[in-house]
């Protein structure tokens, strides 16, 4: 065990640690968004709307992610003949994979509200976009908290997949280290180590929003 | 006030509701009674159309809610109570009065506050506007239901089995507020298995059965001198 390699590599790490959690916060971001609207055209009226909200749900979840960097990295630029930034690549796959798993726990948590809210907000004359805006969205997004936690931490690890099209994340970084030094262990196992630090402060985080927002 | 006019309903091949016919005119009382199943709760519950007739014509002060743009005018105007309550356990009771006042009626805060407080004052629950609904008792919950729906100042109110998910110790203290509502003219159309509240307040007792009215009167006439067979029947089950 070399602990210096692992003290002189650290801030490097710490850099690539950084853009971690840059990508996946900005990934669960757009994925929040997507996945909201995604699980309202879910319950739209519309036959075609709720249709195409389920093709890209299951498109999305059927494939996997390291596919879909592929897919928006390399081939969409064969297409359109635009080079695509890393970074960019990397935002837009991940959120468009994080949309759809989002989408099914907005879902999940929009139909786990008792019918007979709906009923009584719609009943006092409130439009069925009040009644979700101020009925149900909020009793949702309280029990969807602990899952969209679990999602966060997925994102957190899964964003380790963009090291494949170059991208220096946490992984990424690892990589060029090794690949400099040879000292796998040592470098692996910070960067596992950072990962999981970061992983325990999501999930300390998701615990302490469960607890402040629990029904009073 | 409410007419029915040929409604009928069907949940895919189930038809529940097979031909209703009602006039109910402005500040009767009508007490809806009949066995489970019969198509009673379905009957109030086209009355603002939170189920929408297969065919057939509703019409409540003058609007046929078949119109879109009639419906939520309507459901301004139509309160309604529900058996497991509904109220909004994320909001504090003063909230949950105050909602659709603000949203759909417009009324400033304070002024909304103020009605929220004295229908609550009116329920005997004044001192529960903080409280959140989860930490109440079933009857304190309904009453403030009623308080809900009667902050919308409607001119009708719909309660469907208010007292069935009580405990019977709460049974009285909804049914009194409900009897006072009663006594200032309210129109008021009630799914219940209460007979004594429908012979003590209702000027009109319905049996329903099998989706069709099959009969029509006073709770004198229904209750002492009923004509029909099946109504006789579901009454000498229940007295």
């Amino acid at each position: 065990m070399d602990w210096n390699v692992i003290i002189n590599n650290l801030p490097l790490l710490l850099q690539g640690a950084l853009v971690t959690i840059e990508i996946t916060a900005m990934s669960v971001g757009c994925g929040f968004l997507i996945g909201l609207l995604v699980a309202l055209a879910g319950l739209s009226r519309f036959m075609v709307v709720r249709l195409l909200a389920k093709c890209y749900v299951d498109i999305i979840r059927g494939t996997p992610l390291l596919v879909q960097i592929f897919l928006i990295y390399f081939a969409l630029p064969m297409i359109t003949g635009q080079r695509i930034d890393p970074f960019i690549a990397a935002v837009t796959a991940c959120s468009i994979n994080s949309g759809a798993y989002v989408s099914e726990i907005f879902r999940a948590g929009i139909q786990s509200i008792d019918k007979g809210q709906m009923e009584a907000g719609r009943s006092l004359g409130l439009s069925w976009a009040q009644t979700m805006r101020y009925i149900i969205m909020p009793q949702a997004f309280r029990a969807i908290i602990p899952p969209l936690g679990n999602e966060f931490i997925a994102m957190l690890k899964d964003s380790s997949l963009v090291s494949v099209i170059g991208f220096e994340e946490l992984t990424r970084r690892g990589q060029l280290i090794i690949a400099k030094t040879y000292s796998s262990f040592e470098i692996w196992g910070t960067v596992a180590v950072i990962y999981l630090i970061m992983t325990v402060t999501i999930s300390q985080l998701v615990g302490y929003l469960e607890r402040k927002n629990s029904v009073k | 006030m409410i007419i029915l006019d040929k409604v009928r309903k069907s949940f895919g091949k189930n038809e529940v509701l097979k031909g209703i016919d009602l006039h109910i005119a402005k500040g009767e009382v009508v007490v809806i009674i009949g066995p489970s199943g019969s198509g009673k709760s379905t009957v109030l519950r086209t009355m603002n159309y939170l189920e929408e007739p297969s065919s057939g014509k509703v019409i409540v002060d003058s609007m046929d809610l078949a119109d879109k743009n009639n419906l939520n005018e309507v459901r301004k105007e139509v309160g309604m109570v529900f058996q497991n309550f509904n109220l909004f356990p994320h909001m504090t009771v003063l909230d949950n009065l105050t909602l659709a006042q603000t949203k759909v009626r417009k009324t400033p805060k304070q002024e909304a506050e103020n009605i929220a407080l004295a229908l609550l004052e009116r329920v005997g629950l004044a001192d529960k506007a903080k409280a959140y609904p989860n930490s109440l008792s079933g009857g304190q919950k309904q009453r403030v239901a009623i308080a809900r729906a009667l902050a919308m100042k409607p001119k009708v109110m719909l309660f469907d089995e208010p007292t069935s998910a009580l405990d019977p110790e709460m049974v009285r203290e909804v049914l009194d507020v409900m009897k006072s509502l009663a006594e200032e003219g309210m129109t008021m159309v009630i799914v219940t298995h209460e007979m004594g509240f429908a012979k003590e307040v209702a000027d009109r007792v319905l049996f329903v059965d099998g989706g069709l009215i099959l009969e029509d009167g006073t709770p004198q006439e229904i209750f002492d001198t009923p004509t029909n067979e099946r109504t006789k029947s579901f009454l000498s089950k229940i007295l």
